[in-house]
């Protein structure tokens, strides 16, 4: 092992770069995964026919395929039907078709645990349908979403580094660049990159569960990890 | 039912929103379709190759600098020089040996100059341009083993690369061997250092990289097959693959070819 | 549908199959007992042994899968497939031991005051009082937790260890046909997969039932 070897200023910073990829396909695909899996998490919770079921269908095969290969066929099948993308957007569309599937579920579970009374409380009282979903369901499911849509987000900033499989120039790919140098690099380069990636989740969860106790659960609100239990 | 027609609408925006961002990658699609791709490379007064990150002496990736250096790269540029006229005008794009004939293919790529061999199974998928080096499949062990050719290989862990030639013909060479297969060479040696395998296999040219860089490895067994190297274009392009053979050829001629080939390929060759 | 790809090779595929099925039914053994473990560390009343569990789940619990599967194979240098299963152990258990800890600690306060109060000790109550009443709250997560293991099983194609996803590889690099092969590879992870998470909804239901 030779750290002193391996933590040199040029190949930090060539992990840096990597790194900077990785956030830069992580943060649009949470962002584009977010807004699909609310649309269809919506939908779902709605059961709006035929959509629903489409949507179902959709979702139930993609949350039961490895991310891998979703990866992988984006990159190299889709093509052989005309869809070719570079590595970045390809990296991107792939995460997001497997985390919008996941984080629609977390939407669809949300809305699902608010209370049915409240929503006819809600429409007796002369709200509108979008009225009683805006101010009476969405503030509430949010809240109980914030925990387990983080742990998803944290999911998918690990993802990204299977997209080592179509050589996506992000962290896990560079550290094998630099330890593909000198095989006393191995162990102090991936052990470098474990602290990389757990500094940025790990403080993501911290801030989660921060506000998850002091905005999100006042006293005698049921606990977060009851509705959610899968992500907890 | 508890929802109007509004709020799905309202729903339906932000999904066709995303799918539209999505795939506006795909765009790019048909890039390769019409034209040559020998027509779209003057048009563009670009040439994208692919090449190898991971292969000391053909396609290495510094992360010092963030370039590619090897003997590939460099004709790859040489063959800029003579095709557009200037070296500067090419990019690099990474390939691996899995990945190259997807990417060529699909037109991200418009030529693969990554320690290629020329086969009769790949001219199926691909154009081959003349031989550009000549190099023949052998084995890297760590010195001091008791493998000191293909017939000592029964019962052995033979490492190689997906997709590559060395990974087929080592099952019909050695077929009392176990092959495992990996991702890229980086992944194969470093598998080899940490006595994952007891050999890896691949062309001669790219093990002489592995021990330039660990010379604590050798090779053993002479070659037993021939892998001569070819410039792959995709399918249909003749005016391409008879332009890139005019470059090749006036490298030669003009001594170009050689003075790349000595600053990469020293002793064996 | 090119099914020659499928019938050529056939050997491969089911070759691939067992090997996933083998690393997975091996990692969700020795996680869910890895798991249960740390857990106990967890909420164990010692503080040092509660600090040991909780840096683990912490640590494993935001590093990708994968440096970890890298970590053991060419750091520790074991073989492809029982590197992947271990990665798979290490990093599933993390998981687990979260469900379970919820679990254990939506079991209310005052059982294991009476627990203990009645004469047994710490790991009794724990045993006979606690554990039993915790399986049913963790039990749907735990289902979660074994279908994605099985899908995060096929990391192992990237050291070499010969499941599904290696093989599925190996056959669209050899024969060119990618579309089609990966096809494949999907069906062949969906009849593990779908029904694994049909079971798990079912027991949800019935689990929801009975509350």
């Amino acid at each position: 092992m030779d750290f002193a070897g391996a933590y040199t200023w040029v190949n930090i910073k060539f992990l840096l770069e990597g790194f900077g990829v990785t956030l830069q396909v992580a943060f649009f695909a949470i962002i584009l995964s977010f807004f699909i899996a609310g649309a269809v998490g919506t939908v779902r919770y709605a059961k709006v026919p035929i959509l629903s079921q489409v949507f179902a269908v959709l979702v139930e095969t993609i949350r039961n395929l490895p991310l891998l290969l979703i990866i992988l066929f984006t990159f190299f099948a889709l093509p052989e039907i005309g869809i070719s993308m570079e590595k970045i957007p390809a990296a991107i569309v792939a995460l997001t078709i497997f985390e919008a599937a996941m984080i629609s579920e977390i939407i669809r579970s949300g809305l699902n645990s608010i209370d049915k009374g409240q929503i006819e409380a809600g429409r007796s009282s002369g709200l509108s349908n979008f009225q009683t979903l805006r101010y009476i369901v969405l503030p509430q499911a949010l809240r109980r979403m914030v925990p387990p849509l983080v742990s998803q987000f944290i999911s998918l900033l690990k993802d990204t580094s299977l997209c080592v499989i179509i050589s996506l120039p992000e962290l896990t790919h560079h550290a094998q660049v630099i330890y593909g140098q000198n095989s006393g690099y191995l162990a102090p380069i991936l052990l470098f990159i474990a602290f990389m990636y757990f500094a940025v989740n790990y403080t993501l969860s911290v801030i989660s569960r921060r506000l998850e106790v002091k905005k999100f659960n006042p006293p005698g609100s049921d606990s977060v990890s009851r509705i959610f239990p899968l992500y907890s | 039912m508890f929802v109007k027609n509004k709020w799905v609408k309202l729903a339906i925006v932000p999904l066709m929103a995303a799918l539209v961002l999505s795939g506006c990658g795909g765009k790019d699609e048909g890039k390769s379709g019409d034209e040559g791709v020998l027509a779209q490379i003057k048009d563009k007064d670009k040439i994208v190759f692919g090449v190898k990150n991971d292969t000391r002496l053909f396609g290495l990736k510094d992360p010092g600098t963030g370039e590619v250096e090897g003997f590939d790269i460099d004709i790859a540029k040489a063959l800029a020089n003579e095709i557009l006229g200037d070296e500067t005008k090419v990019a690099f794009e990474e390939v691996t040996s899995k990945t190259r004939i997807q990417l060529l293919n699909t037109g991200k790529i418009d030529a693969i100059v990554a320690t290629m061999t020329i086969s009769e199974e790949r001219k199926k998928e691909v154009d081959f341009t003349d031989v550009y080096f000549d190099a023949g499949q052998s084995l890297l062990v760590k010195k001091g083993s008791d493998i000191t050719g293909i017939d000592t290989l029964k019962g052995k862990k033979v490492l190689a690369v997906k997709g590559s030639t060395s990974a087929v013909n080592i099952r019909e060479k050695a077929p009392d061997a176990k092959v495992l297969e990996f991702e890229n060479y980086t992944e194969a040696f470093a598998a080899l250092k940490s006595k994952q395998g007891d050999a890896l296999t691949t062309d001669d040219s790219i093990l002489y990289g592995m021990v330039d860089e660990d010379p604590s490895y050798e090779l053993v067994g002479g070659t037993f097959t021939e892998e001569p190297y070819g410039i792959a274009v995709k399918k249909g392009n003749e005016d391409f693959v008879k332009e890139l053979n005019k470059a090749l050829k006036a490298l030669k001629d003009s001594g170009k070819y050689d003075e790349i080939k000595d600053k990469w390929i020293k002793a064996n060759n | 549908m090119d099914f020659s790809i499928l019938t050529n090779n056939i050997d491969m595929f089911l070759e691939g199959l067992k090997n996933t099925i083998i690393a997975s039914l091996i990692a969700l053994i020795c996680s869910l007992v890895l798991g249960i473990l740390i857990a106990i560390f967890r909420i164990a009343p010692f503080k040092p042994i509660n600090w040991l569990g909780t840096a683990y789940v912490e640590f494993i619990r935001n590093i990708p899968l994968l440096v970890i599967a890298f970590f053991i194979f060419l750091v520790f240098r074991i073989p492809g497939l029982a590197a992947g299963t271990m990665a798979l152990t290490i990093y599933t258990a993390a998981f687990i031991a979260e469900a379970i800890r919820a679990g254990i600690q939506s079991v209310p306060k005052g059982q294991m005051e009476a627990a203990r109060s009645s004469g047994l000790t710490y790991p009794q109550a724990m045993w006979n009082i606690i554990l039993p009443q915790a399986i049913k709250i963790v039990i749907p997560p735990l289902g979660n937790q074994f279908i994605n293991l099985v899908k995060n099983s096929s990391i192992i194609a990237v050291i070499a260890g010969g499941e599904l996803m290696y093989q599925g590889d190996l056959i669209s690099a050899r024969t060119f046909v990618v579309f089609d092969t990966y096809i494949f590879v999907a069906m062949f992870y969906l009849v593990l997969t779908i029904p694994l998470s049909l079971g798990v909804g079912q027991l949800e239901k019935r689990l929801a039932k009975n509350n």
